[in-house]
């Protein structure tokens, strides 16, 4: 029993790193930037299919994650400037179009990978996938460890960047108030952009991750809406320390649900969380309570 | 429109639809008939709180498969007969909703859409577990057609039929009320609604709980439509989708708006259906909805409205 | 002396660990023409809003009219009787103006009225010629009216018109003077927030400096334009 509980204890944490960085991308995006990104866990099922390409010639597929990066900043900056283009320059900020537009984009993409690559299920092959470490009585897929290991990079990585350069106070600071920022002469456009740019580059890791963890089709976006928007609400808007840790809390209670409850009542883990949330604390854990 | 040239319409299509079933022996005019109201029934509901309010409802399939759950397990239970399916589904769907507005809206518009994404994995997941009304193996609902019908379809028809003038009705009188100015301010802003006395949450709770209770109706009379219910048809995204791309395309401003969405997108994608695999009818639904949201935000009322005051001013 | 018709009483209101209005009394006549001035951030839309009922304060009660609204959601002040006019416009985008209008007044009035009364305050601000126009197609003066109009709609007893005359030229400024001078001559009592002396001077009875979300200076125009504090907080030493 003890065996079984510990094993579900260590497995949802380090599945929380993998939620947490699939999330983070939606911290920046929609936590900072206000920015309502519903198509962010179909752009990490697209990160995923890069990885998975990419370990088709031969590539590990945490490498080919890395490598595909560059290319999915670019194309969340270009996908910012749309969205600026056609909703926020025009001042009709309207909360129902904007949402309708990235639900569209959405749902063409996963439409486009499902006539791209068919519905079937793709993994990846590498070394350590199949080996497990054993500390004591607790097992640990190696599939779990590196995600995990990817995440926890990756948030610490975002962490720092976010903390310690000009860019990444420049976005927190446009996150508060971007009047300010205009009269110290920075353009809040441009750094909204860059932001994005590194919110669409998580996904390529957290693309990565995911398949190392599991075989994907095109359909794994809609599990992981629930559970990123969760995550990001749980954490409190925009925080990276509150993403990892609410990360491995919604990791932590869908493992322990699993085990002791049954699989088929793993998905409303996450809503449950996010009610739970909203109708407790809505600032989350880190948010600062208005 | 007047009050009275509506509810004379209104009544001379009710009257229609009870003596088509005599008229037409042709089957698939009921069947193609009943998923055209059906859009009908959603995009107006729909609307109500995602057009008139701005607060988008990602769920539409949660309700509509809610509804169809509801009426399951009435019949399973009570055998209840349709027209108390059909308020048990509005009865599930109004508090649904209501619950969701309750415990979203008075923080913030956006958490509601977000809290409304996940629903139909929750309401599904919650299906899949209780086996009473038929878990993932399914539920079969056999009834015979009362007897001015001659089969259970035109009957099915005729029930949905009269909830779609129900539900344009209840939209409409929304809309020439001081509720949908109230609906309009707060959408355009919250703050100076309350300014001028407009009693937003009241408001939110009132269009979510209607719009909720009505989407669900669409779905109560699906069991006799199809005898055999599962999950995965129950819960689809297909409706999710179309429920905002009806308004939208049709117009959201007012309760024609989703008429009309709702009329040409149900043909299309019938038409469709037969030639196109379902995978590019999503891609070209969701193409168009971008289209429109990017293009026409008003959608096709908006762009003939444009055109009329140009002409004018000319 | 009457019954004061709006009184706030140790209203204080903080933001995290910033208190914007730090226990502030204020005590406002019927009929009287209130005029509030302080730099940016000294705690005057705080103020504002803490009236209206858009923020809670932490400390404090508000009385209007001799009833304790401090408990009231902000649309039953409205209704009581407080208007306000924001100071960034923010019409109803989506309808006419006259709708923008029709808005408060559901609250007041029958529909048929409603609209006679709409057309009537939009001609006394000028906009007749806009009534059915949609309202995000107004000039900047012309949204400047309409947040004017809309407050207006439903006959509040106090109007607090925050920043109305800001970015407008002087022609401009004298036609807003006007309005608001006609409507205390019929018995509405304004709180007129501004950062243009002259209008303020020109237009107020009293008027209360604020800082740091304190009241430093209250009192007649000229004697509180020569109040050495007041010099200091806008001048410096």
């Amino acid at each position: 029993m003890l065996e079984l509980a510990s094993n579900a204890v260590v497995t949802g944490l380090l599945l929380g790193g993998i939620y947490a960085v699939a999330s983070l991308g939606l911290t920046i995006a929609f936590g900072l930037l206000q920015v309502p990104n519903v198509a962010h866990p179909t752009f990490v099922v697209l990160g995923a299919y890069c990885a998975y390409f990419g370990n088709l010639v031969g590539l590990d597929p945490v490498l080919a994650g890395a490598l595909f990066a560059p290319a999915f900043y670019a194309a969340g900056m270009l996908f910012y400037e749309a969205y600026f283009i056609c909703f926020e320059r025009r001042g009709r900020g309207d909360t129902l179009q904007s949402f309708t537009f990235f639900f569209g984009v959405a749902l063409v993409l996963e439409v486009v990978l499902i006539l791209a690559v068919g519905v079937d299920l793709r993994s990846v092959g590498a070394g350590y996938i199949g080996k497990s470490l054993t500390l004591g009585a607790v097992t640990m897929p190696y599939r779990l460890i590196i995600p995990f290991v990817i995440g926890s990079t990756v948030g610490a990585g975002m962490w720092a960047f976010l903390t310690r350069t000009h860019t990444g106070l420049a976005i927190r600071a446009v996150a508060h108030d971007d009047r300010a920022l205009r009269i110290v002469a920075l353009d809040p456009a441009r750094i909204k952009r860059h932001a994005f740019g590194i919110a669409m580059m998580t996904a390529a890791f957290a693309g990565a991750a995911l398949i190392v963890l599991n075989p994907v089709d095109p359909f794994i976006g809609g599990e992981y809406i629930g559970r990123t928007f969760a995550i990001v609400v749980l954490a409190g808007m925009g925080s990276v320390p509150g993403t990892l840790v609410a990360g491995a809390i919604i990791g932590l209670m869908e493992s322990l649900v699993v085990t002791f409850v049954g699989a088929s009542w793993a998905p409303g883990v996450s809503f449950t969380v996010l009610l739970a949330t909203l109708a407790v604390r809505p600032s989350g854990i880190f948010g600062i309570a208005r | 429109m007047s009050s009275w040239r509506f509810g004379f319409g209104a009544l001379a299509v009710v009257a229609a639809g009870a003596a088509l079933p005599h008229l037409v022996s042709n089957s698939y005019v009921f069947y193609a008939g009943f998923i055209t109201l059906q859009y009908v029934i959603v995009a107006t509901a729909w609307n109500i709180l995602g057009g008139y309010a701005g607060y988008v409802n990602f769920g539409a399939g949660a309700f509509v498969g809610l509804g169809i759950y509801s009426a399951v397990f009435l019949f399973k239970a009570i055998a209840a007969p349709l027209w108390l399916q059909v308020l048990g589904a509005a009865a599930a769907g109004g508090l649904l909703g209501l619950g969701m507005g309750y415990l979203t809206l008075r923080i913030q518009g956006v958490f509601f859409s977000i809290a409304t994404l996940a629903l139909t994995i929750v309401l599904n997941t919650i299906v899949v577990n209780w086996s009473f009304i038929g878990g993932a193996r399914g539920a079969t609902v056999l009834a015979p057609a009362p007897v001015w019908f001659p089969s259970i379809v035109s009957y099915v028809f005729f029930a949905t039929l009269v909830l779609a003038v129900i539900t344009v009705a209840v939209a409409r009188w929304i809309e020439r009320s001081w509720v949908w100015r109230g609906l309009a301010a707060l959408r355009a802003n919250e703050q100076a609604a309350e300014c001028c006395g407009t009693p937003t949450l009241k408001l939110k709770l009132f269009a979510a709980t209607v719009s909720g209770a009505l989407i669900a109706t669409a779905g109560a009379p699906y069991p006799y439509y199809a005898s055999y219910v599962e999950p995965g048809s129950a819960f689809g995204l297909t409706i999710a989708l179309n429920a905002l791309a009806m308004p939208l395309i049709g117009g959201t401003r007012s309760w024609i708006g989703p008429v009309i969405g709702a009329l040409l997108l149900s043909s299309i994608e019938q038409a469709a259906t037969v030639t196109i695999p379902t995978e590019v009818n999503l891609l070209i639904v969701g193409l168009v909805l971008i289209g429109f949201v990017v293009a026409a935000p008003d959608g096709l009322l908006g762009l003939f409205a444009r055109r009329q005051n140009q002409g004018a001013r000319a | 002396m009457s019954e004061p018709v709006l009184s706030v009483r140790g209203v204080r209101k903080r933001f995290d660990t910033l208190i914007a209005v730090a226990d502030v009394d204020l005590d406002v006549g019927r009929g009287e023409k209130l005029g509030i001035i302080g730099p940016n951030g000294s705690g005057k839309t705080t103020l504002i809003n803490c009236i209206t009922g858009v923020l809670r304060p932490e400390r404090g009660r508000i009385i209007f009219e001799g009833v304790d609204v401090s408990r009231m959601p902000t649309y039953r002040r409205a209704r009581a009787g407080i208007a306000r006019s924001f100071q960034i416009p923010r019409p109803f985008v989506g309808m006419s103006v006259v709708e923008n209008l029709l808005v408060p007044l559901d609250y007041v009035e029958s529909k048929e009225e409603g609209i006679a009364r709409a057309h009537a305050i939009l001609a006394s601000v000028g906009l007749q010629s806009r009534a059915g126009d949609p309202a995000e197609s107004l000039s900047h003066l012309e949204l400047r009216k309409l947040e004017l109009a809309r407050a207006l709609a439903a006959a509040p007893r106090l109007l607090i018109a925050d920043e109305v005359m800001a970015g407008l030229s002087e022609p401009e400024i004298d036609e807003m003077l006007d309005i608001l001078f006609e409507l205390n001559a019929l018995g509405v009592t304004i709180i007129m927030i501004e950062h243009i002396m002259h209008a303020i001077t020109r237009f107020s009875e009293r008027l209360v400096c604020m800082e740091t979300g304190r009241i430093i200076a209250n009192g007649k125009p000229q004697d509180v334009a020569r109040d050495p504090e007041v010099r200091r907080v806008y001048f410096g030493k």
